[in-house]
């Protein structure tokens, strides 16, 4: 009972959040200086024609009345249809949301089992060469570029080494998978980083805590407590961390896509931009804050389920 | 702080003893960290008279050419030398990442520590405003605004403007809500002091110091996040040597010439590392801990 509470007010908490978001890929169109419709259509447009279209979007309505129908359509699935490939708009993304998850769910599997192991090594040697190497490493990472990684992967495995495909998404389950490994790379190497450095804190403070202590007086080895007792829980730290990252992860997707020239929702998105599609541009926008509040939402109630003194908060 | 004033009324060289002392007490990372930060701006503030040639000098005699002697980090495919395009890529890099990070930071800060302190309504608005912005994806919503408006810096700025001051709302707001508490700020209250001066004369250094850390991971972030618009054609636009469009440039001859890229990008990493390690240490010095991460 008190879980399904704790769920209806996380839901009531997202309904803002929802509101806001639609605000502002609403609004986003009416910052276009000028015309839109003429802008989008490169000005090969008669007077009688963008009267037209303006009707069909709906655009002669009042803005709040404008927004009313968009979030109505948008609720039902309708995020109108794309200016330039005359296809409806949720179309093209369920198209090409494969890859998108692809890319993030390999990148995100292959960054938890990077930065485990090695957050689990610089907690368990605190100011030590091994944790000064790994924290180095961290530092490092953060600062690369995810694209220009991308490209030293690609002259490295790919054209160097010649093992792995460098562009495309393949075909089948396994296809997918060979064609995700490098993009997936990249993806850990600002991700990791990013994980790292919370799970040493987060490690450093359950070794702290008394029950650590306890295990240690009754003479565990060291290597049973850290996997037992340290790492079981550091896995919700890890959960708590990547969803707080998830919109740091999706931003970094969309760079990722376009070096690997992937065909997902963020080379569809930089294409847009490069048309000027603003229903597409829109739709887009929604879709990926739409990810992010998913994920965080269903890391809450997950959350919850597993550690119960968050419902009493 | 007491001996800062201390410092003032006495003699330069005690002056001295005291920076002294206070660099002696930093952590290694701080030292590392403000040392290379100190190479690299100085390298950018100079670069006019440190770079070799003129970042725009195109010389098709010396086309692709590898790092050598004459041309450390290569040329390019029009036979640029990638060295001085790095150390000019450095001011444009530099200049637009401590804009992007600095401005939004002073009034995310300023809003921030307000609602935390007023509470009520005020400090409905603004966690709303700041949960809503964190929901977004940023370079989604940068693109967005972006391809609104157009590409290039100014735009960038905007919504740069527009949204990342929400992260340092939340941080400010965090902290001035313990702060609140505190015993120094009743007293104020007792006193009588009006809410401004409390809020921004009391309390707000107290509540500052994990800005000012995330602040340097901000400021990696902020230099991704130009590099990577710029990367897609979205920020900078070539030839002017900023180092995302440098790399997008290089990308192209990435098998015959890697250096074109390698290079620009290993000055993004050199930076973000350098800002980091002061970070790193700043943490440790204000002994708070870290800010985390958009």
């Amino acid at each position: 009972m008190i879980y399904v509470r704790y769920i209806l007010a996380r839901l009531l908490h997202a309904v803002p959040v929802l509101i806001g978001v639609t605000l502002f890929s609403f609004l986003a169109l009416q910052l276009v200086p000028g015309d839109p419709i003429r802008i989008m259509m490169h000005g090969r447009v008669s007077d009688a024609e963008a009267a037209e279209i303006y009707k069909n979007l709906g655009m002669d309505r009042s803005l709040p009345l404008q927004y009313l129908s968009f979030v109505a359509k948008a609720a039902v699935g309708n995020l109108g249809e794309s200016i330039i490939q005359r296809q409806p708009v949720s179309d093209l993304i369920l198209e090409k949301i494969g890859p998108t998850l692809w890319l993030l769910g390999v990148g995100t599997l292959l960054s938890v089992l990077i930065a485990l192991p090695l957050a689990l090594l610089a907690a368990a040697n605190p100011d030590r060469p091994i944790d000064h190497v790994v924290r180095g490493l961290s530092m490092v990472g953060f600062a690369m570029p995810p694209f220009w990684i991308g490209l030293l992967l690609i002259l490295g495995f790919g054209i160097g080494l010649g093992l792995l495909p460098i562009s495309g998404y393949g075909t089948g389950f396994g296809g997918h998978l060979v064609h995700m490994i490098l993009p997936g790379l990249t993806v850990s190497c600002f991700l990791a980083p990013i994980l790292i450095q919370s799970l040493r804190a987060s490690m450093l403070d359950v070794l702290a805590a008394d029950h650590i202590e306890v295990a240690r007086a009754r003479g565990l080895p060291e290597w049973r407590i850290l996997c037992k007792h340290v790492l079981r829980n550091a896995l919700i730290p890890t959960l708590t961390v990547l969803a707080v990252n998830i919109s740091w992860l999706v931003s970094g997707a969309v760079v990722v896509e376009s070096v690997f020239a992937l065909p997902g929702l963020g080379s569809l998105l930089i294409r847009s931009v490069g048309y000027r599609d603003y229903p597409l541009i829109q739709g887009l926008s929604l879709v990926f804050a739409a990810v992010v509040i998913v994920v965080n939402l269903v890391a809450d109630l997950s959350y919850a389920l597993v550690d119960r003194r968050v419902l009493r908060a | 702080m007491t001996y800062v004033s201390e410092v003032r009324s006495k003699s330069p060289s005690r002056a001295l003893v005291a920076v002294v002392s206070e660099i002696g007490s930093w952590s290694v990372t701080l030292k590392l960290g403000v040392g290379l930060m100190a190479i690299i701006v100085v390298a950018a503030l100079f670069a006019p008279w440190i770079a070799p040639f003129d970042p725009g000098l195109q010389d098709f005699d010396a086309i692709l050419m590898p790092p050598d002697r004459i041309h450390w980090f290569g040329t390019d495919n029009l036979g640029r030398d990638i060295f001085s395009r790095v150390l000019f890529g450095a001011r444009i890099d530099l200049t637009a990442g401590f804009i992007m990070t600095y401005v939004p930071m002073i009034y995310g800060v300023l809003i921030g520590a307000y609602a935390g302190y007023r509470g009520g309504l005020v400090d409905g608005a603004v966690t709303m405003v700041t949960d809503i912005a964190i929901a977004f994806p940023f370079l989604v919503m940068i693109i967005v605004v972006v391809a609104a408006l157009g590409p290039g810096i100014h735009n960038i700025y905007i919504s740069v403007f527009a949204l990342a001051w929400t992260m340092y709302a939340r941080l400010a707001r965090a902290e001035m809500k313990v702060e609140r508490a505190k015993d120094y700020v009743l007293a104020a209250r007792v006193l009588g002091y009006p809410t401004r001066r409390i809020v921004f004369l009391h309390a707000l250094p107290n509540t500052i110091g994990s800005s000012i850390v995330f602040s340097m991971s901000d400021f990696v972030l902020n230099i991704l996040l130009l590099s990577g618009l710029s990367f897609i054609g979205l920020g900078i636009q070539p030839p002017i040597p900023e180092w995302g469009a440098m790399i997008a440039e290089g990308k192209e001859f990435i098998l015959q010439a890697w250096w074109i890229c390698t290079m620009p990008g290993l000055a993004v990493v050199v930076t973000g590392t350098a800002l980091s390690l002061v970070g790193d240490g700043l943490a440790r010095r204000l002994g708070t801990r870290h800010g985390g991460h958009r």
